[in-house]
């Protein structure tokens, strides 16, 4: 098993040399000038001549690979031209928020959709379920940025229940973790956009948790309990939901980095202050460093996620041996 | 990590037909796959609607320009010689008014075809890479399978919208690019389900038959294995257009779609971007509820198709 993890941590570490190494290439060898977009072609030459070397982009384009990955695996990301800050300060900046408002859509998504999946299970052949999944499926299959759209205009501007954007109200200022995201202020910020991302991650869990119950229902010790005369509830959640979740929970982290692209959109229809919003301004604004920081981060949350699906799926089916 | 990813695939694929091993039809074997698809149809209502929609979508896409009746860029005025901003729904108008005086209608029409395009091209692509590389994977095995399936791990830990938009930066906006973007990054899924199947199929004793008959490998893999890969990957295809449709929208939402062409996801984009997207509902609703319709429609036409391709789903 510690072999496992760790062959494949080291699997992880050659992948994000690789991803950071098509980055790159993706940035250098675009058609046209590759330094047009990074350094202003409309400023005096000497000026930009001498931007171009303060970025060392003058180098040949070995040079500047070697460069990029030493600095790399120093975690060095350049600076952002935008901010005039270090890319990695910038990315430490925008990193909570992202994460905060991803587990939090998760964790409303998967006790939803565990429950909403066991009670359809149950219910099978029936008409409410049926609708059930029907219901999922268009959840899943809405845009999740036009879902916003919608929650904005509804639950913000015609009820006025929760602010439609942003992380926190205009004025506040806070310094550390805990007054920035520890305050009702920053709660009612973040119902919309959770409920939003939620909304479109529930379907996985919940048709995954139907069919896993389904598989359950039929066993052998679900009749004994029943024999036993317990009660359907109990049956149902103490005996059969529990062996169910194997597939649900190992799905769940393998979900989160998929999910992380239809977190840049709930990001950018919120204003919400995280990676997903800022690799698009990065890009539109042609702050080259800064979207390719984000990127590599971004990949890394993902080979992270899978990762974890995979020990989490070894840890939890001892029927699995690698 | 690949047998996993498979049997979530599994999981959520039976998750699209509620009344499992309630199918539909018997199906002997002279019967054709159009018939068993027609007999699935009719038993399955879900599936008849789905149908009905996609065909419907299918005709306004392609006459598009027939039936939209203005241009998507037209400005409207009124009598007195004042643009009609932002108006709500009427006879004339019956998605309403942007803010410069755009009829919503027409553009609504004209992005079918552009979601269609894009869906059907895109997931063209995806299921023909996605099949030959699975096959070669499955069929071959040893060293070939291990740096292929490497590759599709490779692409797995790519971020796709993230992606696509430093794609978008690098590229010139285009529904080329937009078709490629997609297509790079999808075709990994359809290799690694492809692969699983034929992993099996390899096995079978005719396929060593046809080895022993001294058939090429080209030969066996095109002519004995792909037959019966191609409902699985007919069923895959339906998943991808969707997939594909759904991405588009949402690249051009973020404002990196080709700026020349009218799309559902363009709408929504100049509707959030103006800042009208709290008011206007008139203009926010129907590009959204165009792609939900299609996807949905997409979903049930597939549910139907697996019926056809998945025998454990029929009666016997």
């Amino acid at each position: 098993m510690l072999g496992y993890i760790i062959r494949r941590l080291l699997i992880m570490v050659l992948m994000i040399l690789l991803v950071s190494t098509m980055i790159f290439l993706l940035f250098r060898t675009m058609p046209g000038d590759p330094t047009a977009s990074m350094v202003d072609p409309s400023i005096p030459r000497e000026a930009r001549q001498a931007l171009l070397e303060r970025y060392g982009l003058h180098e040949s384009l070995w040079t500047q690979y070697a460069i990029f990955m030493k600095d790399l695996v120093r975690l060095d990301f350049g600076t952002s031209y935008f901010y005039n800050r270090p890319v990695l300060r910038v990315i430490q900046d925008r990193l909570p928020a992202t994460l905060i408002l991803m587990f939090t859509a998760m964790l409303f998504a998967y006790i939803i959709g565990i429950f909403g999946g066991a009670w359809m299970a149950w219910k099978r052949g029936t008409k409410l379920e049926s609708l059930g999944i029907t219901f999922s499926l268009i959840f899943r299959s809405a845009p999740t940025f036009w879902v916003g759209l919608l929650v904005i205009m509804f639950f913000a501007v015609r009820l006025g229940w929760f602010p439609a954007q942003g992380m926190r109200s205009t004025g506040y200022v806070g310094n550390t973790f805990r007054e920035i995201f520890l305050t009702t202020d920053f709660l009612r910020h973040l119902v919309l956009p959770a409920f939003t991302a939620g909304l479109y991650f529930l379907a996985t869990p919940t048709l995954i948790m139907r069919n896993s119950m389904l598989e359950v229902l039929s066993e052998d010790y679900i009749e004994m309990a029943h024999a036993k005369g317990l009660r359907e509830r109990r049956v149902l959640y103490r005996h059969a939901a529990r062996n169910a979740l194997l597939p649900v929970v190992t799905a769940g982290a393998l979900f989160i980095g998929a999910a992380i692209g239809g977190q840049v959109l709930i990001e950018v229809v919120y204003s919400w202050p995280g990676l997903g919003r800022e690799i698009v301004q990065a890009v539109t604004r042609s702050d080259y460093p800064l979207a390719q920081g984000c990127f590599i981060i971004l990949s890394t949350l993902v080979m992270v996620m899978n990762l974890i699906a995979d020990v989490l799926y070894a840890f939890l089916d001892p029927r699995i041996t690698y | 990590m690949g047998q996993m990813i498979t049997r979530i695939r599994e999981f959520m694929r039976s998750g699209l037909n509620p009344k499992q091993g309630g199918g539909s039809s018997i199906r002997r074997n002279s019967q054709s796959f159009f018939a068993v698809f027609i007999t699935s149809l009719k038993s399955d209502k879900l599936a008849l609607i789905g149908v009905v929609l996609l065909i419907f979508f299918i005709f306004v896409g392609i006459f598009a320009e027939q039936i939209a009746p203005h241009g998507p860029r037209d400005r409207h005025y009124t009598e007195d010689r004042q643009i009609r901003r932002l108006e709500p729904p009427s006879w004339e108008h019956p998605f309403g008014t942007t803010d410069v005086g755009r009829d919503i209608y027409s553009q609504v029409v004209l992005g079918t075809r552009t979601a269609l395009i894009v869906g059907f091209l895109a997931a063209l692509l995806v299921t023909f890479v996605g099949s030959v590389v699975g096959i070669i994977s499955g069929y071959f095995g040893g060293v070939v399978d291990t740096v292929l399936m490497r590759i599709v791990d490779f692409f797995y830990a790519i971020p796709f919208i993230p992606f696509v938009i430093v794609l978008a930066a690098v590229l010139k906006p285009s529904l080329w690019n937009v078709i490629l973007a997609v297509s790079m990054l999808s075709w990994r899924t359809v290799a690694r389900i492809v692969r699983s199947q034929v992993l099996s199929i390899a096995k079978r004793p005719y396929i060593k038959a046809a080895k022993v008959a001294g058939a090429g490998h080209v030969r066996i893999m095109f002519k004995y294995i792909l037959p019966n890969v191609i409902p699985l990957v007919l069923l895959e295809m339906a998943f991808m257009v969707n997939w594909a449709i759904t991405a588009e929208a949402s690249i051009a939402f973020l404002g990196f779609g080709d700026p020349r062409v009218t799309s559902w996801g363009q709408i929504l984009h100049i509707n959030f971007v103006s800042g009208y997207s709290r008011a206007a509902w008139w203009w926010t609703i129907p590009p959204g509820l165009a792609i939900v319709l299609l996807l949905v429609s997409i979903f049930f036409f597939a549910r139907s198709l697996e019926a056809v391709v998945d025998p454990r789903l029929r009666k016997r």
